[in-house]
């Protein structure tokens, strides 16, 4: 049986040398975003902005939005958003926070429901209160900024500190450039975008660790090597693994957009533009950073130490052999 | 040398037997579950709301509201206690939470500070039960100033025990309302998780919780009448409330004396009156507050008295004869639902502070529904092309790995049943992601392997150094991947966590099952077949 293999052996790609090309265009990418992001800004669902939102199924199977939206607006309730989506007549109602506390949003989703109910099946609402939804922009600020810190240090930890500045400015970039996917699609930016761009940083860094891992001991082993020409090797003897692991995770999230339904559409598009990205910026961006931050000085010393110190250990377990 | 002990192996297998054990009960139906002898274990996944529909409400008590009432207490307590011994003021002011009393004569300052000193003393207890701390600080200024301020402590301590209270009274006031499998949990300092599984509209379930419900019954003065009390400032010891009367509100002149309150009631229940046929709602008092309720209209035949809830007066009859018995009735324009609401609030208790719904999140059966039915298909799927695709690249050792993506899988769902964790629509995405990421553990030892192969080692040794030199790699790669978990699973809340819990529960197995699973059937494969080159 002739078996896939999707990446040749033996490669000598020179990688590393694209980054003429890579880093100009991740600069200019990360740059729109945060030119659209400032002027474009994200769509924020209601659980960072507060509010209700109301989604709901038409019964007969086809809705006349133009209708559903004229009646919101004689709520009187101030800016509505009417959507329609998915096939068969979905509609989401997204409300601002009603002035007048708790009691306003009862009514307004009472009111809701009494206008609706006749002609749709109401399937959810959630009514989101302002100090939930700043409490949750900060828990979801945090923890991103959290996870990042905590890898940095991981990873300080397992490798040397330029290696771990490298891996993470990669993931940074991974986070801007989902932003940045956010704020083209404008798709809604909620919770579990929060939880898609965690799991990002997770994959991000998973995709850069192997790369490392195998930079560093390949410093063990061909000392003399210029950086570049090392990077390009780790990166050529880790691709058919890096090519594998994102097929099959670009697999499972394309089984998640296609038939995972239109509730978790959103997370499945997100994670799919993520692990592409995160493959793109381990080669690209994060392994050629190594060049400027110098993988030549001590992070070469550290690999000596560890290579002396495991042939130490091994030395010392098998006393027979010293 | 690939050598795979014989206990190695059974461990191997009997953890493969525990983990669809305990996977097991959520593919049975309910009947051959309840079957099962009481040691076996029957636990099932739960499902989040999302998934099978159903309302949640995140109550919040209101801090604010108990500090102001205590800071109102307080004012109260310093003018009786300068009243009573006779010590003059010309103001008595309420700042945030100090009170300051200006005295009239400068030279009772000791004699005043003295009066007060009792209020400072601990009325809460500490959280592990001894006295808790001071109630209040009493100090002096300008020589005729007297202050008492309200110690944040023990406010802290009292928002704690208004939480522990209140958590109890929305258990019984849901539970009241028949209300079946409903969840409630405390959530941070001040905070109550509601979740009711199935409920479609919690509009009612709302109202209930959003009364505070404090009964009295309170003598109707009549010394003034009530619009001109309204109108200018009501008699000491009296307030004006509202009442509505006919459709109408009306003010009403009710003194501030509680002759009963709710406390003292054993009972409550939503019946028809005797003599209009309305719905009521009958109550039943305990001893001491029969005994009070009957001297108290003992000594006031003829006047009206107020049934006051939530400083709303509900009716206000005439006290034809003393009420003894310790039972009564509550009439005024009740419908049957809100006579009945109105037994279960009373049934159930009083509020030691307001709650307010600050998040809801309700979805319907069909939402919750379609999205099992979608979830399952995606897994399916991406198990399919995971599988085939495994295969198609590594051959026997793909189809080894698939076996270990299976009992990645089952051990998920075992884990998940073993922890009681809740299974939400992110969890069944991150279900999803993991059958793809779960191989990655395998591709780095099989592509290890090769690569030592393909260096001119022996296949037992290139077996030997792909799992020895990949095990490190694995490692580091799987911890990053786990910080982020963990961090999404310390700070999201509801679906997002079941996402973190499966995510990370995902990251454990796939170690496990890669580094002793895929090693033992490989070893088991190559001591069958003694193959001399690989097979991709």
């Amino acid at each position: 049986m002739r078996l896939i293999r999707i990446f040749p052996d033996d490669s000598k790609f020179r990688f590393t040398r694209w980054r003429a090309l890579s880093f100009p265009f991740s600069a200019a990418i990360s740059v729109l975003t945060l030119v659209l992001f400032l002027t474009v800004g994200l769509n924020f669902g209601i659980d960072f902005t507060g509010g209700t939102l109301i989604e709901m199924q038409a019964k007969a199977g086809h809705a006349d939005i133009g209708a559903v939206r004229e009646a919101a607006h004689s709520f009187e309730v101030g800016e509505v958003e009417a959507q329609e989506f998915g096939q068969g007549g979905q509609i989401s109602l997204r409300f601002r926070t009603q002035p007048g506390g708790e009691q306003a949003q009862s009514a307004l989703v009472s009111r809701a429901r009494e206008t609706f109910e006749k002609d749709f099946e109401i399937r959810r609402v959630e009514t989101v209160g302002p100090r939930v939804s700043g409490e949750l922009v900060q828990s979801g600020t945090l923890g991103v900024v959290l996870s990042i810190v905590a890898v940095l240090g991981y990873l300080w930890f397992r490798f040397e500190l330029n290696l771990a500045i490298g891996a993470v400015i990669g993931t940074l970039h991974d986070i801007v450039l989902t932003v940045g996917f956010f704020l083209i699609t404008q798709e809604e930016f909620n919770m579990t975008s929060i939880a898609a761009i965690l799991t990002i940083v997770g994959y991000s860094l998973n995709e850069t660790v192997v790369v490392f891992d195998r930079t560093r001991e390949l410093l063990r082993k061909y000392k003399n090597l210029p950086t570049e020409e090392l990077l390009d090797l780790s990166i050529n003897h880790t691709m058919s693994r890096t090519v594998m692991t994102a097929t099959t995770t670009a697999l499972s999230l394309l089984a998640l957009v296609l038939f995972g339904g239109q509730a978790i559409q959103g997370f499945a598009n997100v994670m799919l533009f993520g692990v592409v990205i995160c493959t793109y910026s381990a080669i690209f961006v994060s392994s050629p950073m190594l060049i400027y931050l110098g993988v030549t000085t001590s992070t070469r010393a550290a690999a000596d130490d560890k290579a002396d110190a495991a042939a130490k250990a091994a030395s010392l377990s098998k006393p027979g052999a010293a | 040398m690939l050598y795979f002990s014989k206990w190695k192996t059974i461990a191997v297998l009997a953890l493969c037997a525990l983990g669809v054990l305990f996977a097991l009960p959520n593919v049975l139906p309910q009947s051959v579950r309840d079957a099962y002898p009481s040691w076996f274990p029957a636990r099932t996944i739960v499902l989040g709301l999302d998934l099978q529909g159903g309302s949640q409400l995140l109550l919040e008590v209101d801090a604010n509201a108990l500090r102001r009432s205590r800071a109102d207490a307080l004012r109260e307590d310093v003018r009786r206690a300068l009243r009573e011994a006779r010590i003059g003021t010309t103001s008595i002011a309420l700042n945030g939470q100090t009170v300051a009393a200006t005295l009239r004569d400068p030279s009772q300052l000791d004699l005043a500070l003295e009066k007060l000193r009792p209020l400072a003393a601990p009325q809460t207890q500490s959280l592990f039960g001894g006295a808790g701390p001071a109630e209040a600080e009493i100090a002096s200024r300008d020589g005729n100033v007297v202050t008492a301020t309200l110690s944040e402590q023990a406010i802290q301590a009292r928002v704690r025990g208004a939480v522990d209270q209140s958590l109890k009274i929305v258990d019984r006031r849901v539970n009241e309302t028949g209300t079946v499998e409903p969840s409630i949990q405390r959530q941070g300092a001040d905070r109550i998780l509601l979740q009711v599984p199935g409920l479609q509209d919690p509009q009612r379930l709302k109202a209930i919780l959003g009364q505070v419900a404090k009964l009295e019954f309170r003598l109707v003065d009549l010394s003034m009448p009530p619009e001109q009390a309204a109108a200018g400032r009501p008699p000491e010891g009296s307030e004006v409330l509202q009442e509505e009367r006919g459709g109408q509100i009306a003010p009403i002149l009710i003194e501030k004396r509680v002759m009963v309150s709710g406390e003292d009631l054993t009972d409550a229940q939503a019946t028809f009156s005797s003599q209009d046929r309305q719905p009521v709602v009958s109550f039943k008092f305990n001893t001491k507050g029969a005994r009070e309720f009957s001297a108290a209209t003992q000594a006031n035949v003829g006047k009206p008295f107020a049934i006051v809830l939530d400083n709303k007066v509900i009716s206000a009859p005439r006290i034809n004869e003393p009420i003894t018995g310790g039972q009564g009735q509550i009439s005024g324009n009740f419908t049957v639902e809100s006579a009945n609401d109105l037994a279960v609030l009373l049934r159930a208790g009083a509020l030691p502070a307001p709650l307010t719904v600050i998040e809801e999140r309700t979805v319907g059966p069909g939402l919750g529904q379609d999205s099992i039915t979608a979830g399952t298909r995606a897994t399916w799927y991406a198990a399919i092309f995971v599988v085939i695709f495994m295969f198609a690249t590594y051959g026997v050792f793909g189809f080894i790995a698939n076996i270990a993506l299976v009992v990645h899988v089952i051990f998920i769902f075992a884990l998940m049943s073993l922890l009681g964790a809740t299974l939400t629509l992110p969890g069944i995405a991150g279900i999803v992601l993991t059958i793809g990421t779960a191989v990655d553990s395998n591709v780095l030892i099989y592509e290890r392997i090769r690569e030592e192969f393909r260096s001119g080692r022996s296949m037992v040794s290139s077996i030997e150094a792909g799992f020895k030199h990949a095990f490190a790699v694995i490692i580091d790669s799987n911890s990053t991947m786990a910080i982020a978990a963990i961090i999404l699973f310390l700070l999201g809340s509801g679906p997002v966590r079941g996402f973190a819990v499966v995510f990370l529960l995902g990251i454990v197995t796939t170690v496990i099952t890669a580094v002793t699973m895929t090693r033992m059937m490989i070893a088991l494969w190559y001591r069958r077949t003694r193959p001399t080159t690989l097979p991709f």
